[in-house]
């Protein structure tokens, strides 16, 4: 399931070059996660017994322990869950940045499990809880080592 | 009276001696770190009336860089009967610091227990700040590619949350800013004495990630801060008025901590399960409450975790949270009566608990009306948290 937003975003990042770049822990936990958004995926665990989902990924299921969750190809749409409008820059990359929104966005169609990103588009509007949104994702090939993020605008 | 519950730390423990630094900006210490812990102890023994070397153990939070077995030597102390480190959590942990010392010296473990913070931001690292790392994985993956970088981005979203969920509006936050800087305008040692905060200050001071404005966050800063913790049978065998530990809780509701924001309980302090705990040990209840002590990593925390604890509804924040019904002496509620972290110190909230002890002994600059119960609230919103009941021995 190629999701066909890939080509939509207009700059190739939503934050500057330098923030720290995401990899897999050393275990290989996330490292579907990850692939997943490399591929224009975005890939959420849901255990093989209860089918209860879960996000950050862990090694068992939270509700009936079974071992090692599935991994589910799942659409990337969802819901603002809570939002924020960063002003002061914590790190030196985004000093002359900014402001940016930072979305947490909830999947009704993967258990409402959650996950944050940006907020694609003026990052003075408006933000209301509960806006439906579609993910973006953010490809990085040329980075050491290459990445993808999932951004969000409004659907 | 109700039964206590057999399992307590009900009056079993009480704090002896409290005894902090000079407290400075960040970075502006003349001190390296290791030598405030060492002041704020031999500071806290000097009130105590208690030989140093009497210290039989050690306890500390936020992975305490002042380590106990350097301490031990230093201080010459005869033996170390206990170390103790709270897990996790970060500023959640000052009064599990506390409660732990408190365990120990209440079950034989050790007989008197120093708890406390130190920090040198100018020699370590900032709270605040971003780390340097070039890769990042875990927790932190999901979140420092989307600039959520540092606490104020990490906790900003579950305030928003709740403010949705419960129509607060920013006044409330304001009114928490409010109260710290009114306090410390009585407190020679905060930093902020002088610096009076108004309303339109408040206002138009700048965002640092909405909701937050620059006065919703805590200072960065160096110091330290500690207690002197024994038992029950010793406590009136020192100098000053011992201020009992009533209850403790600390910990976290199911899967708070889990992470990329996924705590089903978002807009949350996380204090649903740590105030009933609490009160249920202390055998007291909100309105017994004379003064708050409650860490303000951030205003908005303070109010999600004040509703928690029973003081008023969600809904009703909004009315609540005035600033007369949060100064001392009068107030409804007198809230931070030191400073605490936005106007006195950040000393990563111990400087909490000795203004809490302060207002038992009846020797604050901000005395609240009613001080034989002082409750302190550790880190809202951070997994584990912990929380503090302190009494008189008329309360006992």
């Amino acid at each position: 399931m190629k999701n066909d937003l890939t080509l939509n975003l207009t700059s190739n990042r939503y934050l500057p070059k330098g923030l720290p770049i995401p990899v897999p822990e050393a275990d290989g936990l996330s490292e579907p996660y990850w692939q997943g958004l490399k591929e224009g995926l975005l890939k959420v665990q849901r255990c093989v017994k209860c089918e209860t989902w879960q996000f950050a990924p862990e090694w068992i299921c939270h509700r009936c322990h079974e071992i090692h969750p599935d991994w589910v190809t799942v659409r990337p749409k969802g819901r603002i869950y809570s939002w924020e409008r960063v002003w002061h820059p914590a790190h030196t990359v985004i000093r002359n940045y900014g402001p940016y929104l930072a979305v947490l966005v909830e999947l009704p169609e993967a258990g409402h499990v959650r996950m944050i990103g940006n907020l694609l588009g003026d990052p003075l509007q408006d933000v209301v809880i509960g806006q439906e949104v579609v993910g973006i994702f953010e490809h990085h090939p040329e980075e050491l080592p290459p990445y993808s993020l999932l951004q969000w605008r409004l659907a | 009276m109700p039964l206590k519950p057999k399992r307590s730390l009900r009056g079993k423990a009480a704090i002896v001696g409290l005894g902090e630094t000079v407290y400075y900006k960040h970075g502006k210490s003349p001190f390296g770190e290791f030598e405030l812990a060492l002041q704020a102890i031999l500071a806290a023994c000097k009130d105590a009336g208690l030989d140093p070397h009497e210290i039989d153990g050690f306890s500390g939070y936020s992975d305490e860089r002042s380590d106990s077995t350097r301490l031990a030597s230093a201080l010459g102390i005869h033996r170390m009967r206990t170390s103790l480190m709270q897990w996790g959590g970060g500023g959640g942990g000052c009064c599990a610091a506390v409660a732990n010392a408190a365990a120990a010296v209440s079950t034989g473990m050790a007989d008197c227990v120093v708890a406390f913070r130190s920090l040198a931001q100018g020699q370590f690292g900032r709270f605040g700040a971003a780390g340097s790392d070039s890769t990042i994985s875990g927790e932190k993956s999901y979140l420092m590619p989307y600039g959520i970088l540092a606490p104020p981005t990490r906790f900003a979203m579950r305030i928003r949350r709740f403010m949705h969920e419960h129509k607060l509006e920013q006044k409330a936050l304001r009114a928490v800013a409010m109260a710290s800087y009114h306090h410390a305008q009585a407190n020679p040692r905060a930093l902020m004495n002088g610096k009076p905060l108004t309303e339109n200050q408040y206002d138009e001071s700048r965002w640092i990630v909405e909701p937050l404005h620059l006065f919703d966050c805590c200072m960065e800063n160096d110091g330290a801060a500690a207690v002197i913790v024994v038992s029950e049978e010793r406590a009136k065998k020192f100098k000053q008025k011992p201020a009992y530990i009533m209850g403790a809780a600390t910990g976290a509701s199911h899967r708070f901590g889990a992470m990329a924001h996924n705590s089903p309980n978002y807009g949350s302090a996380d204090f649903e399960t740590l105030a009933p705990d609490l009160f249920n040990m202390a055998d007291l209840s909100p309105s017994d409450v004379g003064s708050v002590q409650c860490y303000e990593n951030f205003t908005g925390g303070v109010v999600m975790a004040l509703a928690e604890h029973g003081f008023f509804k969600p809904e009703e924040a909004n009315n609540f949270l005035r600033l007369e019904n949060l100064i001392a002496p009068n107030g409804f509620l007198p809230l931070n009566t030191s400073g605490g972290n936005l106007a006195e110190c950040y000393v990563h909230g111990f400087e909490l608990i000795v203004e809490a002890t302060r207002q038992i002994r009846g020797t604050s600059t901000s005395q609240a009306k009613r001080n034989d119960v002082a409750l302190v609230i550790g880190g809202p919103m951070v997994s584990p948290t912990s929380n503090l009941l302190l009494g008189s021995e008329e309360v006992l």
